[in-house]
């Protein structure tokens, strides 16, 4: 494809997941030659694994603790990956550009006091007058700052506060599918000339006893141990091992990025969401769709882990790209929700950047790569709804 | 192309062709404007929950509207749902929408009912704080998928999208109280882009529980002179002590103005400019200066392609806290100057109260109505005005005044804000 000044490249990578913090601890693992070994916490929150968050120094990506006291760990976590992705992209002392920058941030609701909950419905099973008892505890017990740290775009606010990212905040919702419109949205706006530079993410903690209840609702987890992405056992639960998650990027367009000398990871050549009805073959024809014309030598696989998505997915790409390897990156990192479509785009940018084959993360199920892949496609296949892909080419 | 299709800047210009709102003081817009205009206000006694120990016992609520089960997706649903039938019907517009839905919708949470209802079918307690370990034991149990639907965060443009036939994935987004306008910010940009010829905006929420009010309460957002209800919201005046929590929904059909004279549609208005600027200062109050605000007003202007003289009229934030409405003042008294002092400004809020993720698109179809008719909605409850505040606020009575271009105002915690600029179509 002739390059454009107009072309949505990727300059920046924010990553945080169980495997650990940063681009480059990332790299290291998924560009080796080996198979990475992934982190599974299957004590704390039993019957159910989960991808925990790595050790983090806070303070690296936010400096004041009065920040650091005002959030929860899913927007500190969303937070700390935005600074990473402005580091990696060069803006991080550039006040000038972070006042100019866009952002889209892909986000779910905050946490929960699970003691101030538990307390109120353990009381409530006393009373009879259950909504009377509501008002009264939680006007002396729900702490006036939880609100704030619970609002779905503060974390984009908070971004703003710590980064000075204020070009324009906007947070959009709706599970996987806002990771996919963010970017979309992102692209399609710097593609028009809309925007030169934005940064755009999400983030998931897969530790939250609120989150995996609501999962629970349609018995989508994997029980007792993790097992590989492509081979869970129905009898174990529904598939899906959530993880703690940050992924950001710093989207630009290649006539800003070249102009400031901005090492160019990848190009978005093509991003699309979509959704609907996923019987009797209408996923397929809709992913058909948006693939089209896409020759890519790496599939990587947001899938959730659940049995018949999963299936579906892999027996889709192995139909319509035999040669592609597959990788499915939330067997390795968990599954992260609004941060997932973010994450897979950055580990693809990562190998293409790298200009390096990536390992298996499921030796039996994936096959190796001999040689890099020149592009890739990123999928996200929602839970319940919605379906991205993006279309990644190495910068040659 | 010919030019009478394109803005200052070559590109497409974009036309409202349909209308639909809901708030507290009814359905549709004739409805509405005729209580607007007439200075009624929809503010009333919460009966929704007890009010019992609750410091702020009004509130803005849509109690009129059939909900197959009360929570806050159904009803923000429901009136998405409604508005956008609205809407449609008035862009003469049938089967499939065929473009991109952009949906402000509330984040939502479960429902103290649904806790309760895991409690009660959980064991007993075994230790403080397993409340839910409990919950997770009963699910583990019997499983329940509507709870699972009723938190998620994309499950009303699902259902929009398929009622609607809307095309691609639909974006649900939160702006915090200025959602509003910047669903309709997406929809403009989608059709300057050139990706669609036509865009659903809608916003909508219905949210209000008594947990959404304490916390509203806890950060002293609210006002708290219950009495009478339909006086507590005051806007601009030197007695206002919070806003008054609402509910409503409203959304407009955009469509290129070129797409819309083709098929013969009635053009209501044109969004002529957007614009935004995040403000770093803290997670709730503005930056002192008001340079965020300054600049997302001066933004709208730049992309309208218009300067401060082609104003007439401000639909103001206007949220009747002590700190919005003297910091909106102040920000539009640095972008307009002494003219500012004869550009009439009002707020719905003073009457609808403020509709939170809904409130930019009710008050952009408001602003356009005003265009429409000639009529400037008052600004009722302003006995009292604040000396420091020195503007037309058109106090208490209507007035006839025919506008051109109306600026609209939305601010949102976490430091978000968007104006926009919504003018007469042109000829």
């Amino acid at each position: 494809m002739a390059k454009s000044d107009q072309d949505v490249v990727i300059t920046g990578i924010g990553l945080v997941s169980s495997l650990g913090v940063g681009r480059e601890a990332h790299e290291a693992l998924i560009l080796g030659d080996s198979t990475p070994s992934p982190i599974v916490e299957t004590e704390r929150f039993a019957p159910y694994p989960v991808h925990p968050l790595p050790a983090i120094d806070w303070s690296q990506q936010i400096p004041k603790r009065g920040d650091q006291r005002q959030m929860e760990n899913w927007q500190r976590l969303g937070v700390f990956a935005a600074g990473l992705a402005l580091d990696d992209a060069g803006f991080k002392d550039d006040a000038e550009a972070c006042a100019s920058m866009d952002m889209i941030v892909a986000a779910g609701g905050g946490e929960r006091d699970i003691n101030v909950d538990s307390m109120i419905v353990d009381e409530a099973l006393k009373r009879n007058d259950r909504e009377v008892l509501l008002n009264q505890k939680l006007t002396t017990e729900l702490r006036p700052t939880l609100f704030l740290a619970q609002l779905s775009n503060l974390l984009a606010g908070n971004i703003s506060i710590v980064h000075k990212v204020t070009g324009s905040s906007r947070t959009f919702m709706g599970e996987e599918g806002a990771g996919v419109s963010a970017v979309e949205t992102a692209a399609a706006r710097i593609r028009a000339g809309q925007s030169t530079h934005a940064l755009v993410g999400g983030a998931f903690i897969a530790e939250r006893l609120d989150i995996i209840l609501m999962v629970e609702g349609i018995k989508g987890h994997q029980t007792g141990d993790w097992s590989p992405i492509w081979a869970r056992d129905k009898d174990h639960g529904g598939g899906m091992i959530m993880g703690s998650v940050g992924a950001f990027l710093v989207l630009e367009s290649r006539g800003h990025a070249e102009a400031r000398g901005a090492r160019i990871y990848a190009t978005i050549e093509m991003v699309e969401g979509d959704r609907g009805n996923r019987a009797e073959g209408r996923l397929e024809k809709r992913l058909e769709r948006m693939v089209e014309g896409a020759k890519p030598e790496l599939v990587l696989s947001g899938t959730t882990g659940f049995h018949d998505l999963a299936a579906r997915e892999k027996a889709f790409f192995e139909k319509v790209f035999p040669a592609a390897a597959i990788r499915g990156f939330g067997g390795l990192i968990g599954h992260s929700v609004e941060a997932q479509f973010t994450a897979g785009i950055g580990l693809a940018a990562m190998a293409l950047g790298a200009g390096k084959p990536v390992a298996p993360f499921d030796k039996d199920h994936e096959k190796a790569m001999t040689e890099p892949a020149k592009t890739a496609l990123v999928t996200t296949i929602g839970h319940q709804r919605g379906e991205g892909v993006a279309l990644l080419a190495a910068n040659a | 192309m010919s030019n009478q299709f394109r803005d200052h800047l070559g590109r497409p210009i974009v036309a409202v062709t349909g209308m639909g709102v809901i708030t507290s003081l009814g359905q549709g817009l004739e409805d509405n404007w005729a209580a607007l205009t007439g200075g009624r206000s929809g503010i009333h006694d919460i009966t929704r929950f007890p009010v019992n120990e609750l410091s702020t016992r009004i509130a803005g609520t849509v109690d009129f509207i059939d909900l197959p089960v009360a929570n806050a997706v159904e009803r923000s649903y429901a009136m998405a749902r409604e508005t956008t039938v609205e809407a449609l019907a008035q862009a003469g517009l049938s089967g499939d929408f065929n473009g991109p839905l952009f949906l402000a919708a509330p984040p939502v949470e479960p429902e103290w009912s649904a806790r309760f209802e895991l409690a009660d079918r959980a064991g007993p307690a075994e230790e403080p704080g397993d409340a839910y370990d409990r919950f997770l034991a009963a699910m583990r149990e019997r499983p329940d998928p509507a709870f699972h639907e009723a938190v998620l965060f994309g499950s009303i443009s699902e259902r929009l999208a398929d009622k609607f036939g809307t095309r691609g994935l639909p974006v649900t987004l939160s702006t915090a109280c200025a959602s509003g306008a910047t669903a309709i910010q997406l929809g403009v940009e989608a059709i300057r882009q050139g990706r669609t010829e036509r865009a659903l905006t809608v916003a909508t929420d219905g949210s209000v529980s008594a947990e959404a009010l304490i916390r509203f309460s806890l950060l002293s957002a609210l006002s708290t002179q219950n009495d009478p209800p339909e006086k507590a919201s005051k806007p601009f005046t030197k007695d206002r002590d919070g806003f008054v929590i609402a509910e409503g929904a409203a959304t407009l059909v955009l469509e290129s103005l070129e797409s819309a004279i083709a098929r013969g549609a009635r053009v209501y208005g044109i969004v002529k400019g957007c614009g935004e600027k995040a403000d770093s200062f803290h997670r709730t109050r503005s930056s002192p200066d008001g340079g965020p605000v300054i600049a997302t007003i001066r933004a709208a202007l730049e992309d309208a392609g218009v300067g401060e003289e082609a104003i007439g009229y401000i639909n103001a934030h206007g949220t009747s806290t002590p700190e919005n409405d003297k910091m909106e003042y102040g920000a539009m008294l640095s972008v307009f100057g002494e003219r500012l002092k004869s550009i009439p400004v009002s707020s719905n809020k003073s009457m609808i109260g403020h509709t939170l993720t809904a409130a930019g698109a009710v008050e952009a179809v408001f602003s356009l109505q005003t265009i429409l008719t000639g009529t400037l909605p008052p600004t009722i409850n302003y006995q009292n005005p604040d000396p420091s505040i020195e503007l037309d606020v058109v106090p208490n009575v209507k007035r006839a005044q025919q506008v051109s271009a109306v600026l609209s105002n939305s601010f949102g915690f976490g430091g978000q804000n968007a104006s926009l600029v919504l003018a007469a179509e042109p000829r």
